[in-house]
Protein backbone atom coordinates (compact mmCIF):
# COMPACT_ATOMS: atom_id res chain seq x y z
CA UNK A 1 0.00 0.00 0.00
CA UNK A 2 1.22 3.34 -0.89
CA UNK A 3 0.07 6.35 0.95
CA UNK A 4 0.50 10.08 0.45
CA UNK A 5 -0.03 12.30 3.40
CA UNK A 6 -0.27 16.09 3.50
CA UNK A 7 2.54 16.47 0.53
CA UNK A 8 3.24 20.58 0.17
CA UNK A 9 5.88 21.55 -2.35
CA UNK A 10 7.15 24.84 -2.93
CA UNK A 11 10.26 26.31 -5.16
CA UNK A 12 11.60 29.73 -4.99
CA UNK A 13 12.50 31.87 -8.02
CA UNK A 14 13.84 35.33 -7.75
CA UNK A 15 12.85 35.39 -4.15
CA UNK A 16 9.26 34.37 -4.45
CA UNK A 17 7.87 31.12 -3.18
CA UNK A 18 5.45 29.24 -5.98
CA UNK A 19 3.43 26.60 -3.97
CA UNK A 20 3.44 23.70 -6.36
CA UNK A 21 1.69 21.30 -4.48
CA UNK A 22 -0.41 21.78 -1.44
CA UNK A 23 -1.36 19.16 1.35
CA UNK A 24 -2.08 16.05 -1.22
CA UNK A 25 -3.19 13.27 0.92
CA UNK A 26 -4.37 10.04 -0.89
CA UNK A 27 -4.07 6.12 -0.31
CA UNK A 28 -3.55 3.17 -2.91
CA UNK A 29 -4.09 0.08 -1.90
CA UNK A 30 -2.16 -2.82 -3.43
CA UNK A 31 -2.97 -4.34 -6.72
CA UNK A 32 -4.92 -1.15 -7.79
CA UNK A 33 -4.74 0.99 -10.53
CA UNK A 34 -4.78 4.48 -9.34
CA UNK A 35 -5.00 6.76 -12.58
CA UNK A 36 -3.66 11.06 -11.92
CA UNK A 37 -4.93 13.36 -14.12
CA UNK A 38 -5.56 17.04 -14.48
CA UNK A 39 -4.49 20.02 -16.63
CA UNK A 40 -0.55 20.69 -17.52
CA UNK A 41 0.77 22.32 -15.16
CA UNK A 42 -1.53 20.92 -12.31
CA UNK A 43 0.95 19.30 -10.29
CA UNK A 44 1.14 15.66 -11.64
CA UNK A 45 4.72 15.13 -12.80
CA UNK A 46 5.93 16.71 -9.40
CA UNK A 47 3.75 14.61 -7.54
CA UNK A 48 4.86 11.44 -9.23
CA UNK A 49 8.66 12.63 -8.86
CA UNK A 50 8.09 13.06 -4.71
CA UNK A 51 7.01 9.69 -4.29
CA UNK A 52 9.98 8.41 -6.35
CA UNK A 53 12.22 10.27 -4.28
CA UNK A 54 13.82 12.40 -6.95
CA UNK A 55 12.35 15.82 -5.48
CA UNK A 56 12.07 16.17 -1.68
CA UNK A 57 8.43 17.39 -0.52
CA UNK A 58 8.87 20.68 1.14
CA UNK A 59 6.36 18.81 3.88
CA UNK A 60 4.47 15.83 4.46
CA UNK A 61 5.22 12.27 4.07
CA UNK A 62 5.05 8.75 1.96
CA UNK A 63 4.61 5.57 3.24
CA UNK A 64 5.24 2.62 1.43
CA UNK A 65 3.89 -0.92 2.96
CA UNK A 66 3.77 1.15 5.98
CA UNK A 67 6.94 2.10 6.32
CA UNK A 68 7.85 6.04 5.99
CA UNK A 69 9.69 6.27 3.11
CA UNK A 70 10.09 10.50 3.06
CA UNK A 71 13.83 10.16 3.63
CA UNK A 72 15.17 7.48 1.46
CA UNK A 73 17.10 7.90 -1.59
CA UNK A 74 15.94 7.06 -4.91
CA UNK A 75 18.12 3.78 -4.54
CA UNK A 76 16.32 2.76 -1.64
CA UNK A 77 12.93 3.11 -3.19
CA UNK A 78 13.63 0.98 -6.04
CA UNK A 79 15.48 -1.24 -4.18
CA UNK A 80 11.63 -1.75 -1.87
CA UNK A 81 10.22 -2.52 -5.36
CA UNK A 82 8.79 1.21 -7.00
CA UNK A 83 9.49 1.52 -10.17
CA UNK A 84 9.11 4.48 -12.27
CA UNK A 85 8.64 5.85 -15.88
CA UNK A 86 9.58 8.86 -16.66
CA UNK A 87 7.49 11.41 -18.77
CA UNK A 88 10.64 12.14 -21.03
CA UNK A 89 12.86 8.98 -21.22
CA UNK A 90 16.46 9.88 -20.54
CA UNK A 91 18.72 9.24 -23.64
CA UNK A 92 22.05 8.03 -23.35
CA UNK A 93 25.15 7.78 -25.52
CA UNK A 94 26.62 4.03 -25.97
CA UNK A 95 23.81 2.24 -23.64
CA UNK A 96 21.90 -0.44 -25.77
CA UNK A 97 18.49 -1.37 -25.11
CA UNK A 98 19.98 -4.66 -24.04
CA UNK A 99 22.30 -3.30 -21.35
CA UNK A 100 19.65 -1.53 -20.14
CA UNK A 101 17.17 -4.44 -19.78
CA UNK A 102 19.47 -6.09 -18.00
CA UNK A 103 20.47 -3.82 -15.35
CA UNK A 104 16.58 -3.40 -14.64
CA UNK A 105 15.51 -7.12 -14.57
CA UNK A 106 19.13 -8.27 -13.25
CA UNK A 107 19.19 -11.16 -15.58
CA UNK A 108 19.82 -11.30 -19.59
CA UNK A 109 17.89 -13.71 -20.77
CA UNK A 110 16.51 -12.52 -24.50
CA UNK A 111 13.57 -14.60 -24.47
CA UNK A 112 12.37 -12.14 -21.51
CA UNK A 113 13.18 -9.23 -23.10
CA UNK A 114 11.95 -10.39 -26.50
CA UNK A 115 8.56 -11.09 -24.39
CA UNK A 116 8.67 -7.96 -22.57
CA UNK A 117 9.28 -5.65 -25.95
CA UNK A 118 6.79 -7.51 -28.16
CA UNK A 119 4.12 -6.41 -25.32
CA UNK A 120 4.34 -2.87 -26.34
CA UNK A 121 4.77 -3.93 -30.00
CA UNK A 122 8.46 -3.62 -30.78
CA UNK A 123 10.21 -6.88 -31.92
CA UNK A 124 13.40 -7.61 -29.78
CA UNK A 125 15.49 -9.00 -32.69
CA UNK A 126 15.46 -5.41 -33.86
CA UNK A 127 16.00 -2.71 -31.06
CA UNK A 128 17.99 -5.02 -28.36
CA UNK A 129 21.35 -3.70 -30.26
CA UNK A 130 20.53 -0.22 -30.78
CA UNK A 131 21.69 2.79 -28.44
CA UNK A 132 19.87 4.68 -26.07
CA UNK A 133 20.29 7.65 -28.11
CA UNK A 134 18.27 10.55 -29.37
CA UNK A 135 18.20 8.52 -32.99
CA UNK A 136 15.34 6.61 -31.50
CA UNK A 137 11.87 7.85 -32.30
CA UNK A 138 10.07 9.54 -29.64
CA UNK A 139 7.13 6.95 -29.74
CA UNK A 140 10.57 4.21 -29.45
CA UNK A 141 11.59 5.51 -26.61
CA UNK A 142 9.04 5.71 -24.74
CA UNK A 143 7.75 2.20 -25.11
CA UNK A 144 11.34 1.32 -24.64
CA UNK A 145 11.20 3.43 -21.03
CA UNK A 146 8.36 1.25 -20.32
CA UNK A 147 9.42 -2.06 -21.39
CA UNK A 148 12.68 -1.21 -18.60
CA UNK A 149 10.11 -0.15 -16.15
CA UNK A 150 8.07 -3.40 -16.62
CA UNK A 151 11.67 -5.56 -16.97
CA UNK A 152 11.86 -5.14 -13.35
CA UNK A 153 8.88 -6.57 -12.18
CA UNK A 154 8.61 -4.45 -9.59
CA UNK A 155 5.25 -4.16 -6.89
CA UNK A 156 4.42 -0.61 -7.11
CA UNK A 157 4.72 0.87 -10.71
CA UNK A 158 4.71 4.78 -11.17
CA UNK A 159 4.01 5.82 -15.03
CA UNK A 160 3.84 9.27 -16.31
CA UNK A 161 1.84 9.65 -19.33
CA UNK A 162 2.89 6.23 -20.81
CA UNK A 163 0.31 7.13 -23.57
CA UNK A 164 2.39 10.17 -24.59
CA UNK A 165 3.59 9.56 -28.57
CA UNK A 166 2.88 6.47 -28.92
CA UNK A 167 0.79 4.99 -32.08
CA UNK A 168 -2.46 3.78 -31.41
CA UNK A 169 -1.40 -0.34 -31.82
CA UNK A 170 0.90 0.05 -29.09
CA UNK A 171 -1.67 2.09 -27.14
CA UNK A 172 -4.40 -0.69 -26.89
CA UNK A 173 -1.56 -2.81 -25.99
CA UNK A 174 -0.60 -0.25 -23.36
CA UNK A 175 -4.39 -0.23 -21.96
CA UNK A 176 -4.44 -4.36 -22.16
CA UNK A 177 -1.05 -4.26 -20.05
CA UNK A 178 -2.35 -2.22 -16.94
CA UNK A 179 -5.83 -4.04 -17.43
CA UNK A 180 -3.66 -7.49 -16.72
CA UNK A 181 -0.97 -6.75 -14.85
CA UNK A 182 -1.44 -7.86 -10.78
CA UNK A 183 -0.07 -4.60 -9.42
CA UNK A 184 0.38 -1.86 -8.00
CA UNK A 185 0.00 1.24 -10.78
CA UNK A 186 -0.18 4.80 -10.58
CA UNK A 187 -0.22 6.09 -13.89
CA UNK A 188 -0.60 9.67 -14.86
CA UNK A 189 -2.42 10.25 -17.85
CA UNK A 190 -4.53 12.47 -19.91
CA UNK A 191 -6.67 9.31 -22.04
CA UNK A 192 -9.95 8.04 -21.13
CA UNK A 193 -9.24 5.12 -22.33
CA UNK A 194 -6.33 4.43 -19.94
CA UNK A 195 -8.40 6.25 -17.32
CA UNK A 196 -11.23 3.73 -17.69
CA UNK A 197 -8.43 1.07 -16.40
CA UNK A 198 -8.42 3.07 -13.01
CA UNK A 199 -9.59 1.48 -9.83
CA UNK A 200 -9.36 4.97 -8.08
CA UNK A 201 -9.09 8.46 -10.04
CA UNK A 202 -7.33 11.59 -8.47
CA UNK A 203 -7.97 14.75 -10.14
CA UNK A 204 -5.27 17.16 -9.56
CA UNK A 205 -5.99 20.92 -9.84
CA UNK A 206 -3.29 23.98 -9.14
CA UNK A 207 -1.45 22.03 -6.96
CA UNK A 208 -4.48 21.02 -4.94
CA UNK A 209 -6.69 17.16 -4.69
CA UNK A 210 -9.88 18.47 -7.12
CA UNK A 211 -11.78 14.94 -7.02
CA UNK A 212 -10.53 11.45 -5.37
CA UNK A 213 -12.79 8.56 -5.26
CA UNK A 214 -13.74 4.98 -7.53
CA UNK A 215 -13.90 5.21 -11.07
CA UNK A 216 -17.36 4.91 -11.00
CA UNK A 217 -17.40 7.94 -8.75
CA UNK A 218 -15.26 10.46 -10.60
CA UNK A 219 -15.17 9.12 -14.44
CA UNK A 220 -18.74 10.14 -15.05
CA UNK A 221 -18.08 13.73 -13.36
CA UNK A 222 -14.61 14.23 -16.10
CA UNK A 223 -16.55 14.53 -19.40
CA UNK A 224 -17.14 18.42 -18.65
CA UNK A 225 -13.81 19.85 -18.39
CA UNK A 226 -13.59 23.24 -16.47
CA UNK A 227 -12.12 24.88 -19.34
CA UNK A 228 -15.19 24.24 -21.10
CA UNK A 229 -17.45 24.73 -18.09
CA UNK A 230 -16.01 28.00 -17.63
CA UNK A 231 -16.13 28.85 -21.29
CA UNK A 232 -19.83 28.62 -20.62
CA UNK A 233 -20.38 30.10 -18.05
CA UNK A 234 -18.66 33.05 -19.74
CA UNK A 235 -20.52 33.03 -22.76
CA UNK A 236 -23.78 32.86 -20.53
CA UNK B 1 56.04 -15.20 -24.52
CA UNK B 2 56.12 -15.02 -20.90
CA UNK B 3 53.36 -14.16 -18.55
CA UNK B 4 52.62 -10.62 -19.17
CA UNK B 5 53.10 -10.41 -22.61
CA UNK B 6 50.35 -12.64 -22.97
CA UNK B 7 48.27 -10.73 -20.74
CA UNK B 8 48.99 -7.75 -22.72
CA UNK B 9 48.05 -9.57 -25.60
CA UNK B 10 44.85 -10.72 -24.66
CA UNK B 11 44.05 -7.10 -23.28
CA UNK B 12 45.01 -4.74 -26.61
CA UNK B 13 43.96 -7.74 -29.18
CA UNK B 14 41.77 -10.01 -27.90
CA UNK B 15 43.93 -13.03 -28.27
CA UNK B 16 44.87 -15.56 -25.86
CA UNK B 17 47.15 -17.91 -28.36
CA UNK B 18 48.49 -17.18 -31.68
CA UNK B 19 46.61 -16.12 -34.19
CA UNK B 20 45.06 -17.48 -37.62
CA UNK B 21 46.68 -15.55 -40.73
CA UNK B 22 49.61 -13.25 -41.16
CA UNK B 23 51.57 -11.61 -37.82
CA UNK B 24 54.40 -10.08 -36.16
CA UNK B 25 55.02 -9.86 -32.56
CA UNK B 26 56.96 -7.41 -31.45
CA UNK B 27 57.96 -7.57 -28.00
CA UNK B 28 60.37 -5.42 -25.55
CA UNK B 29 61.58 -3.74 -29.03
CA UNK B 30 62.23 -6.43 -30.90
CA UNK B 31 60.60 -9.22 -33.51
CA UNK B 32 59.22 -12.15 -31.72
CA UNK B 33 57.41 -13.84 -34.31
CA UNK B 34 56.31 -13.45 -37.96
CA UNK B 35 54.48 -15.31 -40.42
CA UNK B 36 53.46 -15.03 -44.13
CA UNK B 37 50.67 -16.02 -45.90
CA UNK B 38 50.61 -16.74 -49.33
CA UNK B 39 48.38 -13.47 -49.72
CA UNK B 40 50.01 -11.93 -47.33
CA UNK B 41 53.37 -11.20 -47.07
CA UNK B 42 55.51 -9.43 -43.90
CA UNK B 43 59.09 -8.08 -44.70
CA UNK B 44 61.25 -6.57 -42.09
CA UNK B 45 62.63 -3.52 -43.00
CA UNK B 46 66.30 -3.04 -43.68
CA UNK B 47 67.10 0.04 -42.98
CA UNK B 48 65.47 0.68 -39.93
CA UNK B 49 62.72 -0.91 -37.33
CA UNK B 50 59.85 -1.60 -38.72
CA UNK B 51 58.15 -3.90 -41.50
CA UNK B 52 56.49 -4.07 -44.65
CA UNK B 53 53.21 -5.50 -45.14
CA UNK B 54 51.96 -6.33 -48.44
CA UNK B 55 48.23 -8.20 -49.14
CA UNK B 56 48.15 -9.21 -52.49
CA UNK B 57 44.81 -8.09 -54.90
CA UNK B 58 41.56 -9.66 -54.22
CA UNK B 59 42.55 -11.13 -50.78
CA UNK B 60 39.10 -11.60 -48.93
CA UNK B 61 38.24 -12.22 -45.43
CA UNK B 62 42.06 -12.37 -44.20
CA UNK B 63 43.56 -10.91 -41.09
CA UNK B 64 46.62 -9.60 -40.19
CA UNK B 65 47.75 -9.12 -36.10
CA UNK B 66 50.77 -6.92 -35.36
CA UNK B 67 50.96 -6.76 -31.37
CA UNK B 68 53.18 -4.66 -29.71
CA UNK B 69 54.36 -5.39 -26.28
CA UNK B 70 56.85 -4.05 -23.63
CA UNK B 71 57.46 -5.23 -20.94
CA UNK B 72 60.00 -3.44 -19.00
CA UNK B 73 60.89 0.43 -17.79
CA UNK B 74 63.32 2.56 -19.67
CA UNK B 75 62.45 1.19 -22.92
CA UNK B 76 62.10 3.55 -26.25
CA UNK B 77 60.66 1.60 -29.10
CA UNK B 78 60.30 3.46 -32.51
CA UNK B 79 58.84 1.48 -35.74
CA UNK B 80 57.73 1.93 -38.78
CA UNK B 81 55.58 -0.35 -40.45
CA UNK B 82 53.71 0.17 -43.95
CA UNK B 83 50.83 -1.38 -45.27
CA UNK B 84 50.60 -2.05 -49.29
CA UNK B 85 46.79 -3.17 -49.71
CA UNK B 86 46.08 -4.27 -52.90
CA UNK B 87 42.72 -3.81 -54.87
CA UNK B 88 39.68 -5.30 -54.34
CA UNK B 89 40.56 -6.67 -51.16
CA UNK B 90 38.94 -6.80 -47.37
CA UNK B 91 40.94 -7.55 -44.72
CA UNK B 92 40.93 -6.65 -40.67
CA UNK B 93 44.10 -5.20 -39.53
CA UNK B 94 44.79 -5.98 -35.55
CA UNK B 95 47.65 -3.72 -34.14
CA UNK B 96 47.81 -2.16 -30.24
CA UNK B 97 50.64 -1.79 -28.07
CA UNK B 98 50.34 -2.88 -23.92
CA UNK B 99 53.08 -1.30 -22.11
CA UNK B 100 53.77 -2.78 -18.59
CA UNK B 101 55.75 -0.54 -16.30
CA UNK B 102 56.54 -0.44 -13.06
CA UNK B 103 59.91 0.98 -13.01
CA UNK B 104 60.37 4.44 -12.06
CA UNK B 105 62.06 4.48 -16.08
CA UNK B 106 59.75 5.64 -18.40
CA UNK B 107 58.95 3.26 -21.41
CA UNK B 108 57.73 4.72 -24.73
CA UNK B 109 56.23 3.22 -28.07
CA UNK B 110 55.85 5.22 -31.19
CA UNK B 111 54.10 3.83 -34.29
CA UNK B 112 54.86 5.62 -37.53
CA UNK B 113 51.83 3.56 -39.62
CA UNK B 114 51.48 4.39 -43.08
CA UNK B 115 48.40 3.03 -45.27
CA UNK B 116 48.11 2.37 -49.35
CA UNK B 117 45.07 1.05 -49.65
CA UNK B 118 43.80 0.42 -52.88
CA UNK B 119 41.13 0.81 -55.45
CA UNK B 120 37.84 -0.76 -53.78
CA UNK B 121 39.53 -2.31 -51.02
CA UNK B 122 37.85 -2.14 -47.55
CA UNK B 123 40.30 -2.24 -44.51
CA UNK B 124 39.06 -2.45 -40.95
CA UNK B 125 41.75 -1.12 -38.59
CA UNK B 126 41.26 -2.22 -35.05
CA UNK B 127 44.19 -0.47 -32.17
CA UNK B 128 44.31 -0.48 -28.51
CA UNK B 129 46.94 1.67 -26.32
CA UNK B 130 46.83 0.02 -22.78
CA UNK B 131 49.50 0.95 -19.92
CA UNK B 132 49.93 -0.88 -16.73
CA UNK B 133 52.05 -0.06 -13.90
CA UNK B 134 51.86 0.94 -10.63
CA UNK B 135 55.20 3.45 -8.62
CA UNK B 136 55.89 7.01 -10.76
CA UNK B 137 56.37 5.15 -14.19
CA UNK B 138 55.53 6.68 -17.13
CA UNK B 139 54.09 4.81 -20.18
CA UNK B 140 54.17 6.99 -23.02
CA UNK B 141 52.76 6.69 -26.76
CA UNK B 142 53.50 8.47 -30.02
CA UNK B 143 51.48 7.26 -32.87
CA UNK B 144 51.58 8.50 -36.34
CA UNK B 145 49.06 7.26 -38.37
CA UNK B 146 48.90 8.13 -42.55
CA UNK B 147 46.43 7.28 -44.77
CA UNK B 148 46.15 7.15 -48.57
CA UNK B 149 43.17 5.76 -50.31
CA UNK B 150 42.60 5.17 -53.59
CA UNK B 151 39.16 5.09 -55.44
CA UNK B 152 36.37 3.65 -53.99
CA UNK B 153 38.26 1.98 -51.11
CA UNK B 154 36.98 1.96 -47.63
CA UNK B 155 38.52 2.03 -44.40
CA UNK B 156 37.22 1.54 -40.47
CA UNK B 157 39.72 2.50 -38.23
CA UNK B 158 38.79 1.77 -34.44
CA UNK B 159 41.45 3.14 -32.29
CA UNK B 160 41.05 2.90 -28.27
CA UNK B 161 42.95 3.91 -25.71
CA UNK B 162 42.18 2.03 -22.55
CA UNK B 163 43.74 3.47 -19.68
CA UNK B 164 46.89 3.38 -17.89
CA UNK B 165 48.96 5.86 -20.27
CA UNK B 166 50.41 8.86 -18.77
CA UNK B 167 51.11 10.63 -21.95
CA UNK B 168 49.93 10.25 -25.30
CA UNK B 169 50.58 12.25 -28.47
CA UNK B 170 48.16 10.93 -31.61
CA UNK B 171 48.84 12.61 -34.93
CA UNK B 172 46.73 11.56 -38.08
CA UNK B 173 46.44 12.29 -41.25
CA UNK B 174 44.66 10.68 -44.85
CA UNK B 175 43.97 11.88 -48.01
CA UNK B 176 41.12 10.61 -49.87
CA UNK B 177 40.18 9.91 -53.67
CA UNK B 178 36.98 9.39 -55.63
CA UNK B 179 34.25 7.85 -53.35
CA UNK B 180 37.01 6.98 -50.64
CA UNK B 181 35.35 6.31 -47.73
CA UNK B 182 36.93 6.68 -44.23
CA UNK B 183 35.35 5.83 -40.46
CA UNK B 184 37.36 7.10 -37.66
CA UNK B 185 36.39 6.13 -34.24
CA UNK B 186 38.85 7.20 -31.45
CA UNK B 187 38.15 6.57 -27.51
CA UNK B 188 40.46 7.86 -25.05
CA UNK B 189 40.03 7.49 -21.39
CA UNK B 190 42.20 9.51 -18.97
CA UNK B 191 43.10 9.59 -14.96
CA UNK B 192 45.28 11.17 -12.45
CA UNK B 193 48.02 13.43 -14.10
CA UNK B 194 47.73 11.80 -17.78
CA UNK B 195 47.88 13.83 -20.61
CA UNK B 196 46.19 12.84 -23.72
CA UNK B 197 46.69 15.15 -27.44
CA UNK B 198 45.20 13.62 -30.33
CA UNK B 199 45.06 15.96 -33.88
CA UNK B 200 43.21 14.67 -37.44
CA UNK B 201 43.73 15.85 -40.80
CA UNK B 202 41.68 14.75 -43.50
CA UNK B 203 41.83 16.04 -46.78
CA UNK B 204 38.94 14.89 -48.94
CA UNK B 205 40.36 15.26 -52.36
CA UNK B 206 38.34 12.89 -55.00
CA UNK B 207 34.82 13.66 -55.56
CA UNK B 208 32.20 12.04 -53.53
CA UNK B 209 34.80 11.18 -50.79
CA UNK B 210 33.65 11.30 -46.98
CA UNK B 211 34.91 10.69 -44.08
CA UNK B 212 33.14 10.40 -40.58
CA UNK B 213 35.08 11.08 -37.08
CA UNK B 214 33.68 10.02 -33.85
CA UNK B 215 35.78 10.66 -30.64
CA UNK B 216 34.46 9.88 -27.04
CA UNK B 217 36.79 10.95 -24.53
CA UNK B 218 36.58 10.36 -20.78
CA UNK B 219 38.63 12.75 -18.67
CA UNK B 220 38.91 11.51 -15.15
CA UNK B 221 41.45 13.04 -11.83
CA UNK B 222 44.04 16.18 -12.93
CA UNK B 223 44.22 14.50 -16.58
CA UNK B 224 43.93 16.76 -19.87
CA UNK B 225 42.72 15.85 -23.18
CA UNK B 226 43.36 17.91 -26.49
CA UNK B 227 41.34 16.88 -29.55
CA UNK B 228 42.38 18.87 -32.49
CA UNK B 229 40.76 18.36 -36.18
CA UNK B 230 41.09 19.88 -39.46
CA UNK B 231 38.80 18.65 -42.26
CA UNK B 232 39.95 20.17 -45.79
CA UNK B 233 36.84 19.85 -48.54
CA UNK B 234 38.47 20.12 -51.83
CA UNK B 235 35.78 18.78 -54.07
CA UNK B 236 32.05 17.33 -53.83
CA UNK B 237 32.54 15.94 -50.84
CA UNK B 238 31.29 15.35 -47.10
CA UNK B 239 32.88 15.34 -43.66
CA UNK B 240 31.72 14.81 -39.95
CA UNK B 241 33.51 15.31 -37.03
CA UNK B 242 31.47 14.66 -33.71
CA UNK B 243 33.71 15.19 -30.51
CA UNK B 244 31.92 13.53 -27.22
CA UNK B 245 33.37 14.10 -23.99
CA UNK B 246 32.92 13.35 -20.32
CA UNK B 247 34.59 14.93 -17.37
CA UNK B 248 34.70 14.08 -14.23
CA UNK B 249 36.69 15.27 -10.95
CA UNK B 250 38.79 18.23 -12.26
CA UNK B 251 39.17 16.15 -15.79
CA UNK B 252 39.90 18.75 -18.57
CA UNK B 253 39.21 18.33 -22.25
CA UNK B 254 39.67 21.10 -24.91
CA UNK B 255 38.21 20.70 -28.21
CA UNK B 256 39.16 22.60 -31.11
CA UNK B 257 37.68 21.86 -34.60
CA UNK B 258 38.42 23.48 -37.84
CA UNK B 259 36.63 22.71 -41.30
CA UNK B 260 37.83 24.24 -44.14
CA UNK B 261 35.39 23.90 -47.27
CA UNK B 262 37.18 24.89 -50.40
CA UNK B 263 35.03 23.78 -52.69
CA UNK B 264 31.49 24.79 -53.37
CA UNK B 265 30.03 21.45 -53.53
CA UNK B 266 31.57 20.41 -50.03
CA UNK B 267 29.28 19.49 -46.82
CA UNK B 268 31.49 19.88 -43.82
CA UNK B 269 29.91 19.28 -39.95
CA UNK B 270 31.30 19.16 -36.87
CA UNK B 271 29.51 18.36 -33.20
CA UNK B 272 31.01 18.90 -29.39
CA UNK B 273 29.66 18.12 -26.53
CA UNK B 274 31.57 18.11 -23.51
CA UNK B 275 30.34 18.45 -19.82
CA UNK B 276 29.74 16.00 -16.85
CA UNK B 277 27.37 13.13 -16.42
CA UNK B 278 23.49 14.35 -16.59
CA UNK B 279 21.56 14.17 -14.00
CA UNK B 280 18.62 12.83 -15.82
CA UNK B 281 21.16 9.68 -16.74
CA UNK B 282 22.56 9.02 -12.89
CA UNK B 283 18.22 9.41 -11.68
CA UNK B 284 17.40 6.56 -14.64
CA UNK B 285 19.82 4.16 -13.68
CA UNK B 286 19.23 5.20 -9.69
CA UNK B 287 15.61 3.90 -10.38
CA UNK B 288 17.00 0.95 -11.27
CA UNK B 289 18.05 0.08 -8.15
CA UNK B 290 21.81 0.72 -8.56
CA UNK B 291 23.52 3.39 -6.27
CA UNK B 292 25.41 7.09 -7.73
CA UNK B 293 28.89 5.09 -7.87
CA UNK B 294 27.28 2.05 -9.94
CA UNK B 295 25.76 4.46 -12.36
CA UNK B 296 28.14 6.38 -12.80
CA UNK B 297 30.51 3.46 -13.89
CA UNK B 298 27.84 1.78 -16.14
CA UNK B 299 27.21 5.15 -17.74
CA UNK B 300 31.01 5.56 -18.31
CA UNK B 301 31.77 1.81 -19.62
CA UNK B 302 28.52 2.26 -22.29
CA UNK B 303 29.77 5.35 -23.31
CA UNK B 304 33.33 3.99 -24.48
CA UNK B 305 32.06 0.93 -25.61
N1 LIG C 1 11.54 24.04 -10.27
C1 LIG C 1 10.44 24.70 -10.62
N2 LIG C 1 10.42 26.05 -10.64
C2 LIG C 1 9.32 26.73 -10.99
N3 LIG C 1 8.18 26.15 -11.36
C3 LIG C 1 8.12 24.81 -11.39
C4 LIG C 1 9.25 24.02 -11.02
N4 LIG C 1 8.91 22.72 -11.14
C5 LIG C 1 7.62 22.71 -11.57
N5 LIG C 1 7.16 23.94 -11.72
C6 LIG C 1 5.79 24.32 -12.12
O1 LIG C 1 4.91 23.53 -11.38
C7 LIG C 1 3.76 23.22 -12.13
C8 LIG C 1 3.51 21.72 -12.11
O2 LIG C 1 4.45 21.09 -12.95
P1 LIG C 1 4.32 19.56 -13.34
O3 LIG C 1 5.39 19.22 -14.26
O4 LIG C 1 4.18 18.77 -12.10
O5 LIG C 1 2.91 19.58 -14.10
P2 LIG C 1 2.11 18.41 -14.81
O6 LIG C 1 0.78 18.34 -14.15
O7 LIG C 1 2.89 17.18 -14.85
O8 LIG C 1 1.90 19.00 -16.27
P3 LIG C 1 1.84 18.27 -17.73
O9 LIG C 1 0.47 17.73 -17.87
O10 LIG C 1 2.10 19.37 -18.68
O11 LIG C 1 2.91 17.23 -17.75
C9 LIG C 1 3.99 23.82 -13.50
O12 LIG C 1 3.32 25.05 -13.56
C10 LIG C 1 5.47 24.03 -13.55
O13 LIG C 1 5.79 25.11 -14.39
MG1 LIG D 1 3.83 16.11 -16.38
Amino acid sequence: MLEVKNISYNVTENGLTKTILSNISFVCPDNQNLVITGHNGSGKSTLLKIIMGILQPTSGQIFYDGKDITNLSITQRAQLGIAYAFQQPVTFKGMTVRRMLEIASGNNDFNYFCSLLSKLGLCARDYVEREMNDKLSGGERKRIEIATVLARDAKCNLFDEPEAGIDIWSFDALVEIFKNNKKTNIIVSHQSKLIEQADKILVLSNGQVDKFGTKEEIFPTLNHSQTCEKLRRENG
Amino acid sequence: MDKISLELLKQIADIEKIPQGAYNFRIDGKKAEQHSTSEIQIVSKKDKQGIDIYVAPNTKGKSVHIPVMLTKGGLKDMVYNDFHIGENCDIVIVAGCGIYNCSNATSEHQGIHTFYIGKNSHVKYVEKHLGIGENNSKREFFPITKVYMQQSSTMEMETTQIGGVSNTNRKSFAKLYDNAKLIIKEKIMTDNDDVSKSSFEVQLVGKKSSVDVLSRSVAKGKSKQTFTSNIIGKSECFGHVECDGIILDNGIIVSTPKINAQNIDSTLVHEAAIGKIAQDQITKLETLGLNKEDAEKIIIESFML
